[in-house]
């Protein structure tokens, strides 16, 4: 360590004005602060700094983005084996297809996106910013596992520039970038981005007989109401199934279980906001409980119970890692209740009564994106009225 | 020098005073007819022939006018205007017209026309306000142009019509961006070549 820590002591000055790699000081400057802590004090008044600065924030996420994705890539392989009927292979043979079908995509998710990021710092002469950490993991996550990665890199692309780097970076972004990236291979690549034929990885290799990759709001979508969602070969999912996240779709975002497991991290941390989680998730059933309540036949998704609506699909996924993230959601805390409250709402309203969409979570997150400042906007003036009428009185 | 002051109405709008992309007008018909390169070639030459015309004429009138009447009066001139650009092309290009379909009647409503007559026609002598109507159609049209340019390449493939993207690539799994054709992307190509003019005119900057 204490090797390391001298060579790039040595080779500080050759980044620094002047220097031989003048050019590339952000680059150095990234990976330095990302190694040891800034050698930095402020210069005036008392401050206190915690050691708690987002780089670390940004891992920590990403820690708890760890258990839905390495299940993700280990359900990758598992519906691949199960698609062409050979299901005698072990747990590692299955985790390694999934590990390698996904790997290209993470890897031009970072590459793209982190490109994109150096440049604009090295141009602007300000620091690399770390939030497209957690971005570069999201985007592969939320997207279904054929997409092809030249479209992945020019949506994420997109969603960089236009998105985070035109507003002033990671932090003054008003739209969540991994959800734009989505958005924009959800417009403009319609038929590689949802159907039969995405969400599940054949390699090449010819399908079984029965076999049908339609995730299970795509089967409802397009089916009799009242029909039982099934997996790929046809067998009716029981709710464990549905809650483990054994069936096909975006591959980051099926297990519900593990999602579980990354909100808790999230919340033991305090890095995501309960206020948001909770009333998302409070939204969503109230809404579920109402299509259920008056499900009709011409809208066959309606017919899902609650807790089905919330397991199944990219909802939970969006609420405890897009909808909590600190940027782009309200900043107040009655505003936090609102927000989340609008998402579950919206999430289940466009899945139930949007039938050109099979799922609304990207979207429900979107449009409350858009509105999350004039939420805090309303919330700040009342609470204004409201003291100025006490002072009044 | 008086030579270039004379054609000064005429070469300001290409792109110092820029309808489109500097007072930031006529952007519905920007985003409606630029899916295509046709349709937005058409309507640059209806845009410009409507407004140079009506500037002329206006200007030609401009002692007469009643100020109180004057936008009743600019827009009888531009409606008889609009009305027989929309049978010229009904009779010579039926296809096109169709595509347009009622962005041709809202050449009425396209507030660049408006503008003009408001702004240079009333005060300025016929020859001026002719170079002006044809100065901020052409300014109008780049645009349109530059962004139907890229929605149809990126959109359909195609530039005018005719395939410019080799079928061999849709073979090797290339395919057309579908969100071109939606009008947020125009939306987004204006503002990207608004991005582009004001980095090159730093006096422009807000």
């Amino acid at each position: 360590m204490k090797g390391l820590k001298q060579r790039i002591d040595k080779i500080k000055p050759q980044f620094e004005k002047g220097g031989r790699f003048e050019k590339l000081h952000s680059v150095f400057d990234g990976f330095y602060t990302f190694l040891y802590t800034p050698n930095e004090t402020s210069k005036s008044g008392v401050h206190i700094h915690d050691g708690n600065d987002s780089k670390r924030t940004m891992i920590t996420v990403v820690i708890a983005l760890l258990p839905c994705c390495l299940f993700g890539m280990w359900n990758v392989g598992y519906e691949h084996y199960k698609a062409i009927g050979q299901l005698d292979h072990n747990l590692l043979e299955t985790f390694f297809y999934g590990l390698f079908a996904v790997l290209p995509q993470i890897l031009t998710a970072y590459i793209v996106g982190l490109g994109i990021e150096f440049v604009v710092a090295q141009m602007r002469g300000h620091e690399i910013q770390e939030g497209f950490l957690v971005s570069g993991i999201l985007i592969p996550m939320i997207c279904p596992i054929d997409t092809p990665c030249w479209m992945l890199a020019i949506a994420v692309a997109f969603a960089v520039i236009f998105a985070k780097e035109v507003f002033g970076g990671t932090g003054y972004n008003f739209l969540n970038v991994a959800l734009v990236t989505r958005a924009f291979l959800f417009f403009s690549y319609p038929s590689k981005m949802s159907g039969d034929n995405v969400f599940v990885s054949l390699g090449g290799a010819q399908g079984v007989d029965a076999y049908s990759g339609a995730t299970p709001l795509g089967q409802l979508a397009a089916a009799e109401p009242g029909t039982a969602v099934t997996d790929i070969l046809g067998n009716p999912l029981s709710f464990t199934d549905i809650f483990f996240g054994l069936y096909p779709g975006s591959w980051g975002e099926t297990s519900t279980f593990c999602i579980l497991i990354g909100a808790l991290i999230l919340l033991f941390t305090g890095i995501a906001s309960w206020r948001i989680m909770g009333s998302a998730l409070v939204g969503g059933f109230l809404m579920s409980l109402l299509a259920n309540g008056c499900a009709s036949d011409l809208y066959p998704v309606s017919f899902l119970s609650p807790i089905e609506q919330l397991c199944l699909g990219g909802f939970m996924f969006a609420i405890v890692f897009m909808a909590t993230d600190p940027v782009t959601a309200c900043r107040t805390n009655t505003g936090k209740y609102i927000y989340g409250f609008l998402i579950g709402v919206i999430a289940i309203l466009i899945r139930c009564y949007n039938t050109g969409y099979p799922e609304g979570a990207m979207l429900a997150v979107l449009l409350m994106n858009c509105f999350a400042p004039l939420i805090d906007y309303c919330v700040v003036n009342s609470n204004v009225r409201k003291r100025l009428r006490r002072a009044q009185n | 020098m008086n030579l270039k002051k004379t054609f000064l109405p005429l070469f300001n709008p290409l792109s110092k005073d820029n309808p489109v992309i500097v007072q930031i007008l006529g952007i519905c018909s920007a985003l409606a007819v630029t899916a295509k390169l046709e349709p937005a070639l058409v309507m640059t030459i209806s845009v410009t022939a409507v407004l140079a015309l009506a500037n002329v004429i206006i200007s030609l009138l401009r002692n007469t006018i009643p100020t109180s009447i004057r936008i009743i009066v600019q827009l009888v001139v531009v409606a008889a205007l609009v009305v027989i650009v929309d049978q010229v092309l009904k009779a010579y290009n039926y296809e096109v017209s169709k595509a347009l379909s009622v962005f041709i009647g809202l050449i009425i409503t396209n507030c660049i026309i408006m503008g003009r007559l408001e702004a240079f026609a009333l005060n300025n002598r016929p020859w001026p306000a002719f170079l002006d109507g044809i100065g901020n159609g052409i300014g109008y049209g780049i645009i349109l142009i530059i962004v139907a340019f890229f929605r149809e390449l990126f959109g359909s493939g195609t530039l005018m019509g005719y395939q410019i993207v080799p079928q061999s690539w849709y073979e090797a799994g290339y395919m057309n961006n579908g969100m071109m054709i939606l009008p947020p992307m125009a939306l987004i190509l204006v503002g990207c070549i608004i991005w582009v003019h004001r980095a090159k005119n730093k006096d422009l900057q807000e």
